[in-house]
């Protein structure tokens, strides 16, 4: 859209007066603003001792969820691996238990690359069991590349862990839906 | 004629020169301490309770790192550089009375009375290096304005673009703010008649501090001095964000670099010792500083504690103004000098010569003082027409407005 006259605000410049032109009225004004930031709260988080507070809708280390069973919640269905841009989710599927009566597949292996991901968060986006979440977990780090590549079970880990710390993400809470999830698309399908 | 204890001036030698060390150490904390209060952070606090030995763990460093000399360089200049910078930096400080100080005698009539008045002067106690030089002053000036040639060999010798228009702008800016310099320190010694920092505060112990009395010659000279020690808002011979570092770009963090900075803070706390000297009354303070006696101890230390309360209050002005004031433009730098410092300072030259001339009261001097710099101000109003920026006509940006009413929409 092309600016009008209306858009524009002309704004005449303060002129200078006797007390600007001498500088120092000036200059106290600005030196009373440093000094005023001196006595005031400071903003440093002294980090290896104070660990910062993040939002719950941070996107850190992936961590796989458990049902109430205590099950993998994922089906297999390779939608996180599809969605995902840095190709650095790998799945290998397999039938699922027979006592497993609300799935056919689970995954047989589930091996995330940390460091190919780049932590967009579509995968958790394209889940549809909410199975795969992106946590709070920023002090990721390894001594080698064979230890940043998450499989299953660490993944699981990285679900026991959360949920015990009690700094679990925005979309679940402990497997059951949380607050900012989405409703299941069925029910708002038109009848 | 007494001789001095040549035993009891290197003690003072060592003295001063290991306070001016550890001071300007420790300045380089304060320094990034303030910096970061200023901006609500906390600062250095991981070497040391506070980050107190952070200065230490520098040093070691500066002195544990490779010195590397680029081979592009101008070899023998480069290594000459900080030498000049370092020394000039502390030679300068030889003549400032540190602490207590007694002035030197005045001339005697008779040659028993001089022997007395020499004997007795040299039984007392002056904290300087160099005590009762009468030329005190311009030594200073002198030894002070050699550390031009430090930033300028630096800058030639790096054979860099960058260095060498650092050192241009520095040469350009020391010379330039050395006149106002020289000019608002005549006012002071036309009343205190003499150049010997001693005299310079007995005179204001028994009169009344110079900054009362010439407000503008202190805030010419305050202003001189920001330049002299290339201090924001003048540091442009540095200028990290446009120089890269400036004259001493090509210097690696090694001890090179180490002793062009050390100079640096050194100059600062010789002109904050300077600013207190001759227009706070140095050791003296309406009295108090007589409280714990004229002799002793206590009295010393006394003293001591009065000037080190002054010399610190404007080093932290020093710090402060660092983080208020953006750095000049080029031409307002030398504008400022040229255009208004230098007749300013010429005009209270004047001033304080008819004062003194006519005999008129010291109050009248003040008044005269402030009634100056507001006339500056006033002269500065005018000839500004009240905005000194170049900006846009108003019909110009009402034109503007009108050709953008007419774009097609």
């Amino acid at each position: 859209m092309p600016l009008s006259n209306q858009d524009i605000l002309w704004i005449e410049e303060p002129k200078l007066g006797l007390l600007e032109q001498l500088y120092i009225p000036a200059i106290a004004d600005g030196l009373s603003t440093t000094l005023g930031h001196i006595f005031k709260k400071k903003v440093t988080e002294q980090y290896p001792e104070q660990e910062p507070k993040l939002p719950a809708n941070y996107r850190g280390v992936h961590r796989l969820n458990r049902d109430e069973a205590g099950r993998v919640k994922c089906v297999a269905c390779y939608m996180c691996a599809t969605a995902c841009p840095a190709h650095c989710i790998d799945i290998v599927a397999a039938p699922a238990p027979p006592e497993w009566k609300d799935r056919e597949k689970y995954p047989e292996t589930f091996v995330i690359d940390e460091l190919r991901c780049i932590y967009c968060g579509m995968c958790e986006e394209a889940c549809p069991v909410d199975a795969i979440e992106l946590t709070t977990l920023y002090d990721l780090t390894g001594l080698n590349r064979e230890e940043m590549i998450f499989d299953k079970e660490k993944l699981l880990s990285v679900f026991d862990m959360t949920t015990r710390m009690g700094t679990d993400p925005v979309r679940t809470q402990a497997g059951r839906l949380g607050p900012a999830s989405e409703t299941p698309p069925t029910a708002n399908l038109p009848s | 004629m007494p001789e001095f204890d040549a035993l009891s001036t290197a003690m003072m030698i060592v003295g001063v020169i290991a306070f001016v060390m550890g001071t300007v150490a420790y300045l380089i904390l304060a320094e990034r301490k303030v910096a970061a209060w200023v901006q609500d952070r906390i600062g250095p606090n991981r070497v040391g309770p506070w980050g107190l030995l952070q200065p230490i763990a520098d040093g070691g460093k500066m002195f544990l790192k490779e010195d590397v000399i680029p081979s592009h360089v101008d070899r023998i200049f480069f290594v000459l550089a900080p030498i000049v910078s370092f020394s000039t930096a502390l030679l300068a400080i030889a003549v400032v009375p540190v602490g207590p100080s007694t002035p030197p005698p005045a001339p005697q009539s008779t040659f028993a009375e001089y022997e007395a008045v020499q004997t007795a002067y040299a039984q007392s106690l002056t904290f300087a290096i160099q005590p009762g030089l009468d030329i005190g002053l311009l030594y200073l000036f002198a030894v002070s304005s050699l550390a031009v040639y430090g930033v300028i060999l630096a800058g030639w010798s790096a054979n860099n673009k960058y260095s060498l228009l650092g050192s241009l702008r520095s040469s350009a800016q020391i010379i330039s703010y050395e006149i106002p310099l020289g000019m608002a320190i005549g006012g002071v010694l036309i009343y205190a008649g003499s150049l010997n920092l001693e005299q310079i505060t007995a005179w204001q112990r028994n009169h009344g501090w110079f900054v009362f009395f010439q407000p503008l010659a202190f805030l010419l000279f305050l202003t001189a001095v920001f330049a002299e020690t290339n201090r924001l808002p003048f540091d442009l011979p540095e200028a990290e964000q446009e120089l890269v570092g400036g004259y001493h770009t090509e210097y690696s963090s090694s001890m090179k670099l180490g002793l062009m900075l050390l100079a640096e803070y050194a100059h600062m706390i010789t002109t904050s010792f300077l600013l207190a000297i001759i227009f706070w009354g140095g050791w003296s303070c309406f009295g108090l500083e007589s409280v714990a006696g004229e002799t002793g101890l206590p009295a010393i230390l006394l003293r001591f504690a009065i000037l080190g309360i002054k010399v610190f209050a404007f080093v932290f002005l020093f710090l402060l103004v660092r983080w208020t004031i953006p750095r000049f433009r080029f031409d307002q730098l030398m504008s400022l000098a040229w255009k208004v410092m230098i007749p300013l300072a010429l005009l209270h030259f004047l001033v304080v010569v008819v004062v003194r001339y006519l005999e008129l009261p010291m109050y009248a001097l003040s008044a005269l003082s402030v009634l100056l710099f507001l006339g500056a101000g006033c002269v500065g109003l005018v000839a500004s027409n009240g905005n000194q920026m170049p900006r846009r006509s108003p019909q110009a940006a009402r034109l503007g407005a009108k050709s953008l009413s007419l774009m097609p929409q």
